[in-house]
């Protein structure tokens, strides 16, 4: 267990539900900056309501509600006085499916967190577009056409993308849920590799079902089950002698 | 699969084949009843009306009752000024009212209006005629452009609301959560992202409103009432292509009716115009 105050990100004993079911139960966990920690359970531990708990997204869905508090840089982001639209911008976040913005093109789409806030000049959206494109490892592939519409890319490209549109406003911390479940390889490679890349820059935390993704890309890892945090610690000891015995069963594949 | 190949089929296959082409045969034909009417009614109207149009009838007012000659220019102008003036009055809050009832939905209120809205849609419009009447109309000392406008708004006003409804429940709520994910404000992520991501869809609606608008008779025969020239201001009756359609219609005179024909084709073929138009814009930016 590393100690929470280094790290950059913290929840401290994060609870959420949705109407009355309680989805996560009294997680704390953290993540230190420039490392990738991955969150790895079976389907509805509770592993992306954590996550949406991070940048308080889980409370823009109707009846839900959290308790606890997760400490950005030491700050409380739940307390009274925190704007949640401020959070995002610090907090980015990159969701399962690819959904490019329908009736932007690529460059709009890139740039639509920076016009749309205002008060950026046009060079320097500009600018930021190239960076985040390049960034995301997309730029080589879309440079002759950042007026097509952001539709009309590939699967693996849109994905990209919608990861260059959350780098765009330079958060700090990406929150990345699936990313690449519905990717296929060599696609799921390229953002792999991108996120390797990345995390010079940003701390990344992923939700992925994908176990040797997580094996390949995280610092740490986290394993959930049934709302629980059942065991978090460096990746290569959670893969190679977890110390709970719901670990082992779920990484070696006996259920979930 | 060549003619000379059936014989050869199994007979289920070739059973199945029949089944199919009786379907597609039924279907055509229903089809072509469905269409049917459309075609005659505009066959009839281009055939009675297409022999008195001139560009007299676009510009002209109508002439004194036994002359020949003379237009609709005042009704065509009376027209495209109250479809004008309505869709300012209605358009604005009616995408507001549809935004608010779709991305609200939990909200009391919302469900209320939405309510209201779905009842609204199918008032009579005669009864909305007489609801500007009494509102306007009685008050303000006469018949209007503006009680018209608003009669015709009150029309709108609901489809234009119902369409933006419909459109924006069917756009993904990942959308929304990508934009409240940039860090945006959620009034920034509905106007302007939301809104935009559906604006082709909702742009057909608020042309099916307009021509929904240009075509109704009844709103206005008692609230703009009708005038034989040209209006010099607002306050005062104001001629509309459906309303002269309707005087010249019910007149003794042969001319006039000619006229109404001729009236009946033009509203006839921009309801058409605008409808294409609608489509055209859905395809094109769909694609």
């Amino acid at each position: 267990m590393q100690k929470v105050s280094t790290a950059v990100i913290a929840a401290e004993n994060i609870s959420a539900w949705y109407g009355s079911n309680r989805a996560v139960i009294d997680i704390s966990l953290g993540v230190n900056p420039g490392e990738v920690l991955a969150l790895i359970g079976p389907s509805g531990c509770g592993k992306s309501t954590f996550l949406r708990c991070l940048n308080r997204m889980h409370e823009e869905i109707d009846h839900t509600r959290s308790e606890g508090r997760v400490l950005y840089k030491g700050e409380d982001i739940y307390s009274d006085d925190v704007d949640p639209v401020a959070v995002r911008s610090c907090i980015g976040m990159v969701f399962q499916k690819a959904n490019p913005f329908p009736t932007m093109s690529v460059a709009e789409n890139v740039a639509a967190g920076l016009r749309l806030r205002g008060g950026f000049s046009r060079s320097e959206i500009e600018s930021r577009v190239e960076g985040a494109l390049r960034k995301a490892a997309l730029w080589e592939e879309v440079k002759n056409k950042l007026r097509a519409p952001g539709t009309s890319l590939s699967g693996g490209q849109q994905q990209r993308l919608c990861i260059a549109r959350a780098l765009a406003v330079q958060p700090e911390i990406l929150l990345m849920d699936e990313p690449t479940s519905a990717l296929d390889p060599i696609s799921t490679g390229r953002i792999e590799e991108l996120m390797t890349e990345l995390k010079k820059s940003v701390t990344i935390i992923i939700v992925t079902h994908n176990m040797q993704q997580a094996a390949r890309i995280s610092d740490q890892t986290a394993f959930f089950l049934m709302g629980k945090l059942v065991e978090h610690g460096n990746t290569e000891q959670i893969f190679n002698s977890p110390t709970r015995e719901e670990t082992e069963n779920y990484i070696s594949g006996r259920f979930g | 699969m060549s003619k000379a190949d059936a014989p050869r089929l199994p007979r289920i296959q070739r059973r199945r084949h029949f089944k199919s082409l009786m379907a597609n045969a039924v279907i055509m034909t229903l089809a072509g009843f469905a269409i049917l009417p459309l075609i005659l009614v505009f066959s009839y109207i281009a055939r009675s009306g297409f022999p008195a149009l001139n560009l007299d009838f676009f510009y002209k007012l109508p002439a004194p009752a036994g002359e020949t000659g003379g237009g609709m220019g005042n009704a065509i102008l009376g027209s495209v000024a109250m479809v004008i003036m309505s869709g300012v009055m209605s358009i604005p809050p009616g995408l507001l009212c549809g935004l608010y009832v779709a991305e609200f939905s939990h909200q009391k209120l919302a469900r209320l209006l939405r309510f209201v809205i779905d009842l609204m849609t199918g008032v009579p419009s005669i009864v909305i005629g007489l609801f500007a009447y009494a509102m306007l109309v009685v008050p303000l000392g006469g018949f209007s452009a503006w009680a018209g406008s608003a009669a015709l708004g009150i029309i709108m006003m609901p489809i234009v609301s119902r369409t933006t409804e419909e459109i924006l429940r069917l756009i993904p709520d990942q959308l929304r959560e990508s934009g409240l994910a940039l860090g945006l404000p959620r009034w920034k992520v509905l106007l302007r992202l939301i809104m935009r991501a559906g604006r082709s869809a909702i742009a057909t609606g608020v042309f099916l409103a307009v021509a929904r608008a240009s075509g109704e008779t009844a709103p206005l025969l008692f609230t703009s009432f009708n005038n034989q020239y040209w209006s010099k201001s607002l306050s005062e009756p104001i001629a509309s292509l459906p309303v002269q359609i309707y005087t010249y219609a019910i007149s003794p005179y042969e001319e006039w009716h000619r006229l109404a024909w001729a009236g009946s084709l033009i509203l006839v073929t921009v309801v058409f115009a605008i409808n294409l138009l609608s489509r055209l814009l859905l395809k094109r930016t769909s694609n």
